[in-house]
């Protein structure tokens, strides 16, 4: 599901296996696991870059996983939704600046995952990002939403969220979706390594980036309960 | 410290001498005495605020806090809200002519104004809280939250990068940017005699910038504890 290695003061997590890196309570615990650790260490490096293998980077909430059972539907779906803020607060919670090196598509939740990350950096051949929810149906919670509107410029928030608008690496760019684009995955990869080094040389306090990053993103952080220090109610309560 | 002067319906607020034009007690007054002149004035217009020497503003004066952190801090960050909110809450256009290096609370003030010009050559944009692990107060937070762009709110703040000219208007901080300071100086008097010529009423206008940045205000006068979140954001 993912991997975590350590690499020139830098950790890097992998979505990795076959498929679409579908997110579900499995998947999302062994990220929360890895993520616990990053921050555990976030001392001693100077980055965290998630990136993927394959096609996806990741299309965002498990569904079949949701509807397995017609019994269990709507507490699956329950469940689910709220593991899922859970993975979204501990990227925003991250002690380190954190990088998603997007090497394939993100989709729905995939997307928004990538963009709770600080930077996103995006291969230009393969994948796009789209927010599907519009095309299939499905509303967005306000916490989860406030992520979106933070880091989505309001010129693009409609053909964003409205439009489920299929955003090409350039067309990302262009739009302020993500910071660089490169050639293929290893490129993109090492452009993310190569601003996780540059930032490692800066010495930055962690406390300070983290205080910084929630009085960048109030509303994110009232909505999803962020926390400095001690776990947010959220991520307690399951 | 500061010299206030005025052209047709343009006031022109000047910071002095070659200095990085720190804020302290004394240094507000005078500016805010400035201001109030410009509000108090009937035939007032618009706003150029610009600097002699290199710096437009290097922001609040940390010699001045460390004779005495625990007053001075407390003290220096109200008067500095202040400072910001008299700006906001001029009933004319500004105008922030940035004829060199801004940085910390000097940059705040420069984006306090409803636009910016800056010089060319030798001038930086920066917020250094993060490299000298400095903590930014809920309301400044709102003032810088206000005015720039995601993505360059994302460098500014949590990159903090030094942005020249060239990229402080690429990334939206700046409107226009020119060769040299009497250059820059002269470009911001003419749009500011522009912007008077309108004949805006200052009711309106002032109404209309509370309007356009909802909250900011609100922000540097509630005075709260700087560093208390979460902050329910109407920005």
């Amino acid at each position: 599901m993912c991997s975590l290695e350590k690499r020139d003061g830098v950790f890097i997590l992998t979505l990795s296996g076959e498929g679409e890196h579908r997110l579900n309570p499995a998947s999302i615990d062994s990220i929360l696991s890895a993520l616990a650790h990053v921050n555990e260490n976030a001392h001693l490096v100077s980055a965290l870059i998630t990136t993927n293998d394959g096609k996806f980077f990741s299309n965002g909430l498990d569904l079949q996983w949701v509807s397995e059972f017609s019994s269990s539907r709507e507490s699956r779906s329950q469940i689910l939704g709220l593991k899922y803020a859970q993975l979204l607060v501990a990227v925003m919670e991250l002690k380190l600046p954190s990088i998603a090196a997007v090497c394939g598509h993100a989709s729905a939740g995939g997307f928004i995952f990538a963009l709770a990350h600080d930077y996103r950096f995006m291969r230009r051949d393969r994948g796009f990002l789209y927010m599907s929810e519009v095309d299939v149906g499905i509303s967005i919670p306000p916490s989860i939403m406030s992520i979106i509107r933070s880091k989505v410029g309001s010129r693009h928030l409609t053909e964003v969220l409205l439009g489920g608008r299929k955003y090409t690496a350039p067309m990302a760019f262009k739009a302020g979706i993500v910071d660089s684009v490169h050639e293929n995955s290893g490129e993109t990869l090492q452009a993310a390594m190569d601003a996780s080094v540059k930032m490692g040389k800066r010495n930055w306090n962690k406390e300070a980036y983290l205080q910084l990053r929630f009085s960048l993103f109030p509303e994110v952080t009232e909505k999803l309960g962020l926390r400095l220090k001690g776990r947010s109610p959220l991520l307690s309560s399951l | 410290m500061c010299n206030l002067e005025k052209r047709g319906r343009v006031y022109i607020l000047t910071l002095l001498g070659d200095g990085d034009h720190r804020f302290n007690p004394s240094t507000i007054d005078a500016i805010s005495a400035a201001l109030k002149e410009v509000q108090d004035s009937p035939d007032a217009g618009a706003l150029v605020t610009t600097n002699q020497g290199r710096y437009f503003s290097n922001g609040l004066d940390l010699q001045w806090i460390s004779q005495n952190p625990d007053a001075h801090l407390s003290t220096i960050r109200i008067k500095f809200e202040n400072l910001l909110a008299s700006f906001i809450r001029l009933r004319v256009p500004t105008i922030a002519a940035i004829c060199g290096h801004a940085a910390a609370g000097g940059f705040i003030v420069a984006l306090a104004h409803d636009y910016r010009f800056m010089r060319g050559d030798r001038s930086v944009l920066y917020m250094s809280e993060l490299d000298i692990g400095m903590k930014l107060p809920r309301s400044l937070m709102a003032v810088i939250r206000s005015k720039l762009l995601p993505g360059t709110l994302r460098d500014v703040v949590l990159g903090a990068r030094k942005f020249s000219a060239q990229m402080a208007l690429e990334g939206g901080i700046v409107d226009s940017v020119y060769a040299d300071s009497p250059q820059t100086l002269e470009a911001a008097v003419s749009e500011a005699q522009k912007l008077a010529g309108r004949g805006w009423k200052k009711e309106i206008y002032s109404e209309l910038r509370l309007g356009a940045f909802p909250g900011v205000l609100e922000e540097l006068d509630a005075h709260r504890d700087p560093y208390l979140f979460p902050v329910s954001s109407k920005l």
